[in-house]
């Protein structure tokens, strides 16, 4: 089938996605779910392994308590219902990253089941259900040289906790599944269960898909998407799978149900060879870990010590500092960048004024760079101590944007780079009078504009005035001094 | 409720093993006289018994601390490898 780009508004009438994502979600312990080794990301491969995560025959699993404790938090906060007991399953299936030969999974007695999460897209609020949520084990990390004739196994990562999230057939369009994405990756933040990074692999997302004609309440043949690494990849991969799938029921040709892959180079879906006899799990009770009982004291406490959730922490900006939804949505989406605003308004009481430095110049300078808030020398003392020289005239917002950038390179107080700098505004009115004659008397041409009435001349000759002060000069004086310099100049004619 | 032939090829497939036609026709009449035990346990009235999870199943919450220890050194972890090349195990190679 050839690479189709849309389809028309007919079809897209005609026919509706129904999409469920299933999420992994790395937990942020410091050793692995059934065994000590640590769980730093980065290290030399096959330096943070034991018998137990090498699956070495007679060792044996024992369950780490803080991976419990994570995935309940993850679980309540997608607001399931937390069962009085569930146990561990082995899922069977040869992969070399798997050297058991089984993963060690949840089947049929999840931790948390009938939850929920809301999403916002166009202002529309919908929720999305979430159907359960299981731990598991992480897999080793299989390298696949290109044109290779073998594979390489790094088992570092084999054995980290996992929890896997799986929705509700609710997502009807890619702009909802990255909604929902973007809501459960703020929401795992949040809670402090997993750094979600696509990037290094701590977040990953399968999607199900069909189509059906729209008005009907009868699921189409459901096709799963793989190996969509990015979070593009995931809005791509599922925009060429309802294309793809809308085509075919038109022209009245079966959906096959199958595994695809996202083909990133070539921007399609294709169907993943082989291992469809891996979908026979061979399900079993695991025989070497004893039931996890969930007890309601435990479960509670667990909750009792939850943080806050990001759509309480929107409310409260919304109320507390009277900021509008926007705003709260956009500070609110990373806790780390939440807490710096609140830290701000907390030594600078201007709600709006830090919300608008924050959107306009803190996440700018943070997406350009590619870091973290925690990773840049920024603190809110820097900020709140910048709007301050704003308030009291001693730099104007221009240049305080220009500062602004060197405090966030390299963390250097604003008012010593204004002073070592000298970038403080001239509010010398002998200085700046100065000045503004001399762009009078150079400027004969927007002079006679102005005086024959057009205004904009005006601000033409405020803007050499700028300009031949380096941006440093009083707005409102240099304006005045200009007007006074022109009086000055009819004068004498 | 017998097992075919068929569903014990799959299952050799499923684990990997290659199994003669003599040993096919061998597991199928195994495989069956176990199930038939196993039906005929399926006789005992049990209800009201909740399914046995475990063999240990009165003891439950069996934990360890978050406490990260070193593991095997790499040294070690090469001298178990059956090939190994630059601190990475090396299999055949997988088809995606
Ligand atoms: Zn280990």
């Amino acid at each position: 089938m050839a690479h189709v780009e849309s389809l028309d508004a007919e079809l897209q009438a005609a026919y509706e996605p129904v999409i469920g994502l299933e999420v992994h979600v790395e937990l942020q312990t410091d050793s692995k779910v059934f065994c000590s080794c640590p769980t730093t990301f980065g290290a030399e491969p096959n330096t943070q392994v034991c018998p137990v995560c090498l699956g070495l025959p007679g060792a044996l699993p024992v369950l780490n308590r803080r991976a419990v404790e994570l995935a309940l938090r993850a679980a309540l906060a997608l607001h399931c219902t937390i069962p009085p007991e569930c146990k561990f399953d082995r899922k069977n299936y040869f992969y070399p990253d798997l050297p058991k030969g089984y993963q060690i999974s949840q089947y049929d007695q999840p931790l948390g089941v009938n939850g929920w999460l809301e999403i916002s897209v166009n202002g529309e609020v919908r929720r999305i259900g979430i159907r359960r949520v299981h731990m598991e084990e992480e897999t080793a990390k299989s390298v696949h040289v290109a044109g290779g004739t073998h594979t390489l196994l790094d088992f570092n990562r084999a054995g980290v906790p996992l929890i896997e999230i799986v929705s509700e057939p609710d997502i009807r369009t890619p702009e909802e599944a990255r909604a929902y994405l973007n809501e459960l990756q703020s929401i795992m933040r949040y809670m402090e269960v997993s750094d979600c990074k696509m990037e290094e692999g701590s977040l990953r997302c399968d999607a199900n898909i069909s189509v059906r004609p729209r008005g009907t309440d009868v699921l189409g043949t459901l096709v799963e998407i793989k190996n969509m690494n990015s979070w593009r990849a995931v809005q791509k991969g599922l925009e060429y799978e309802i294309i793809r799938q809308t085509r075919l029921l038109s022209d009245g040709e079966p959906v096959v149900r199958e595994t695809r892959h996202w083909d990133e180079g070539r921007g399609i879906t294709r169907p993943a060879r082989g291992k469809e006899e891996a979908h026979d799990y061979r399900y079993f009770p695991e025989p070497d870990l004893v039931p996890l009982a969930l007890d309601p004291a435990w479960v509670a406490e667990v909750k009792a010590t939850m943080p806050e959730l990001p759509a309480e922490r929107r409310a409260r900006f919304v109320r507390d500092f009277g900021l509008p939804a926007y705003d709260a949505e956009v500070l609110c989406a990373d806790p780390a960048v939440a807490g710096f605003f609140e830290a701000t308004v907390a030594l600078y009481p201007q709600p709006k004024q830090v919300s608008n430095w924050i959107m306009k110049d803190v996440l700018r300078l943070l997406n350009d760079a590619g870091l973290p808030l925690a990773a840049t020398p920024l603190r809110p003392e820097h900020l709140a101590e910048l709007c301050r020289l704003v308030d009291q005239g001693t730099i104007n917002l221009t240049v305080a944007r220009q500062v602004f950038e060197e405090v966030f390179a390299n963390g250097r107080a604003p008012a010593e780079i204004v002073a070592e700098k000298g970038l403080a505004q001239i509010s010398d009115e002998s200085a700046l009078l100065k000045v503004a004659r001399e762009v009078v008397a150079g400027n004969p041409d927007a002079v006679k504009n102005y005086r024959s009435g057009k205004e904009k001349a005006m601000g033409f000759l405020v803007g050499q005035v700028m300009r031949a002060t380096k941006g440093r000069a009083n707005p409102e004086l240099a304006t005045a001094l200009v007007k006074k310099a022109l009086a000055e100049q009819q004068g004498q004619e | 409720m017998a097992v075919t032939r068929a569903e014990v090829e799959h299952v050799a497939m499923l684990a990997r093993l290659s199994l003669t036609e003599e040993e096919i026709t061998q597991f199928t009449k195994q495989l069956n006289d176990i199930l038939e035990a196993v039906r005929r346990m399926g006789e005992v009235d049990t209800t009201g018994v909740p399914p046995t999870m475990h063999a240990l199943d009165q003891i439950k919450n069996v934990f360890r601390p978050d406490l990260p220890r070193p593991g095997l050194a790499r040294e070690d972890v090469a001298g178990i490898a059956p090939a190994w090349a630059e601190g990475l195990f090396v299999v055949p190679k997988v088809v995606e």
